[in-house]
């Protein structure tokens, strides 16, 4: 089965985030790293793979610089990549990237597709199921367990207070939860492999998209402010009284 | 006044808490319109508490096929009402499902979708706070329709009852799309608040050592009537069930009072509690960065500082 995985190049959590004054992101303020639930995407496809045959494709939007985090998931043993990319798309919102990526994905044939639940920078968690809508798929969101067999997909999805198994037929599109799978490391066989392994670029024209871009996104940010980082209160030690003491303190603050 | 569809979240025959607040925002900017999607005769079982809360019209789509598939009936049902209605915005909670719904319907209606929010406004601004709270920004939809997914527990729900005028809702599910649910295994939630909506969570991390251990937290909690949350690490560890998890990938919490037990303070788990009104930690080792933001530090073992704590919380209650 051939498998696409969507993956995304984000500013490192490890590291300070900002957006610029107009809103978007400034992507030169971090590291920018494939996003872990991405690479946890690409982990649940090799399986997949290995065990049923079929190749995996990645596919990532985003600036020049994403090449990276193409030829980190090609680096795992992904086998090829698609990088969407083109100045016109800059400042997309959710609405845009679920169109372009879709588009990208109807140049490739795949069984099932493989997205993130919810990308750590935009956190919106709509891609998918835009993706899906768009595609005429069915989809699972959430999948801590997943399983091939024949042309039936099986998935635990994690729902309130525990877990539904579900069943879809392919192809169908599955995000992950960060339950799934641990993601494995390159090792330097595989990254030397990885320069060699084909990279596609598709842009607009390409893909035929139209009303591309923060201009003409649906949804537009109006302003933004970064909020007072909090400050450190009072801080004892200790030696016997600890719990007293805070006890103390949330009756003065009318807590208890 | 144009209406405004809200998506009703029912569990068990009852109205959950996020659709009091929906109808009150949805009161902000229109006529609210509860849209109740259920098998036959949730609807009635539903309707009073919905028309208290402050629904003007309630559309009943009920069908066998709702809980047999995955959002797709939601959508449909939704995407009818739309159609009839050319509502002033649709409101849905920014939940799992909620996102998988209105993912959907924002590219059936061609209408521009606002992921969680924490507030809106008359005019359809609404507010984000990202990056774990260290930015707020407004947010507009352009187009007809906007779609906007509100976190849980951001505005308070003012009931202001409405007509609750039933009217039923025809829709049906697209095979070719439906996931089918095949079984669903959920603990019963007991007697403690749900984890997203409290307000006081009482989290333990990876210094809380063993799942046995967790007791203590489990302790406090009850003494504080708060709802149990666990860091990444206690998480993983197995101390603490996956649902539990507070930070960037866990649930988002912003309680008036949160207590993090044997927890480091990573970036990660603070971007999803360091909203909460009030912080305390307990933590062994007097640099950990939860001290940073935390408005009262106890240096000190958890395993002596949590215990007398729900003892001092006991003593003044009784
Ligand atoms: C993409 C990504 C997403 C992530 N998402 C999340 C998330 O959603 N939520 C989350 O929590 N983390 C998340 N993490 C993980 C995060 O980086 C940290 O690893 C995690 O939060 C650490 O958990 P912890 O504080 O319990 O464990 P540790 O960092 O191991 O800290 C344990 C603390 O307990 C203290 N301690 C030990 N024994 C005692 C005792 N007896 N009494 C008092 N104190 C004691 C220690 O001093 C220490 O500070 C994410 C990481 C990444 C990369
Ligand atoms: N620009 C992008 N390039 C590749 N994948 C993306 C992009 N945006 C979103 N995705 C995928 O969709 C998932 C959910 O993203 P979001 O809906 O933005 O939270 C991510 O985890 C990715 O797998």
């Amino acid at each position: 089965m051939d498998i696409a995985v969507l993956v995304k190049q984000v500013p490192d959590t490890y590291s300070e985030r900002k957006l610029r004054d107009d809103g978007t992101l400034d992507r030169a303020a971090a590291d920018a790293v494939i996003d872990e639930i991405d690479s946890r995407g690409v982990e649940i496809a090799l399986q997949l793979t290995e065990q049923h045959g079929g190749e995996v494709t990645v596919v990532t939007m985003g600036p020049d610089r994403a090449t990276e985090t193409l030829r980190k998931a090609l680096a795992m043993g992904a086998h090829q990549a698609v990088h969407v990319v083109d100045d016109g798309l800059a400042g997309s919102d959710a609405l845009q990237t679920s169109a372009a990526l879709a588009a990208a994905l109807k140049t490739l044939t795949f069984d099932l597709v493989i997205t993130g639940n919810e990308a750590s920078d935009g956190k919106s968690g709509t891609v998918p199921a835009m993706l899906a809508e768009r595609l005429g798929l069915p989809s699972v969101s959430s999948a801590r367990a997943v399983s091939v067999d024949g042309s039936t997909l099986s998935a635990e999805k994690i729902v309130d207070g525990g877990y539904a198994e579900v069943t879809a037929s392919l192809p169908a599109v599955l995000s992950v939860s960060e339950k799934i799978a641990e993601p494995r490391y390159p090792n330097f066989k595989g990254i030397m492999a990885a320069k060699k392994k084909p990279l596609t670029t598709l842009g607009i024209a390409e893909l035929g998209l139209e009303n591309t871009g923060g201009a003409a996104a649906p949804c537009q940010v109006v302003s933004s402010s970064p909020k007072p980082p909090r400050e450190a209160g009072q801080k004892v030690t200790d030696d016997g009284t600890g719990g007293s003491q805070l006890a103390a303190f949330l009756a003065a603050e009318r807590l208890i | 006044m144009s209406e405004v569809l809200v998506l009703v979240e029912h569990a068990e025959g009852a109205v959950r808490t996020i659709t009091g607040e929906l109808l009150t925002a949805a009161r902000r900017l229109g006529s609210p319109a509860a849209v109740v999607v259920g098998v036959p005769g949730t609807t009635d079982s539903l309707r009073a508490d919905l028309t208290a809360l402050g629904a003007e019209k309630i559309y009943a789509a009920e069908s066998d096929d709702v809980g047999k598939y995955l959002v797709t009936p939601q959508v449909a049902a939704l995407a009818a009402a739309a159609q009839g209605a050319s509502p002033a915005a649709i409101l849905l909670p920014n939940t799992v499902d909620g996102k998988d719904i209105g993912g959907r319907l924002a590219v059936r209606l061609g209408s521009g979708l606002i992921a969680d929010a924490v507030d809106l406004d008359a005019e359809g601004v609404a507010t984000q706070s990202i990056f774990g709270g260290s930015y707020t920004v407004q947010t507009k939809v352009t187009t007809p329709a906007p779609i906007v997914l509100l976190r849980q527990n951001a505005i308070s729900a003012e009931p202001q009852a409405g007509a609750g005028e039933v009217t039923a809702l025809e829709f049906s599910v697209d095979p070719a799309t439906a996931t089918t649910v095949t079984a669903v295994h959920v603990e019963p939630a007991g007697d403690r608040p749900e984890l997203a909506g409290a307000q006081t969570v009482v989290s333990g991390g990876r210094g809380v050592g063993s799942a046995e251990q967790f007791a203590v937290v489990e302790d406090l909690a009850d003494a504080l009537g708060a709802a149990v949350g666990a860091s990444r690490a206690a998480v993983d560890s197995g101390y603490y069930p996956q649902q539990f998890q507070v930070g960037q990938t866990g649930t988002t919490v912003s309680p008036q009072l949160y207590v993090a037990l044997g927890i480091s303070g990573a970036i990660q788990h603070r971007a999803g509690m360091q909203t909460s009104k009030t912080i305390v930690a307990v933590n062994k080792d007097p640099d950990a960065p939860i001290f940073e933001i935390a408005d009262f530090g106890v240096v000190g073992d958890l395993f002596d500082v949590a215990p007398k704590l729900s003892e001092e919380v006991k003593a003044r209650k009784a």
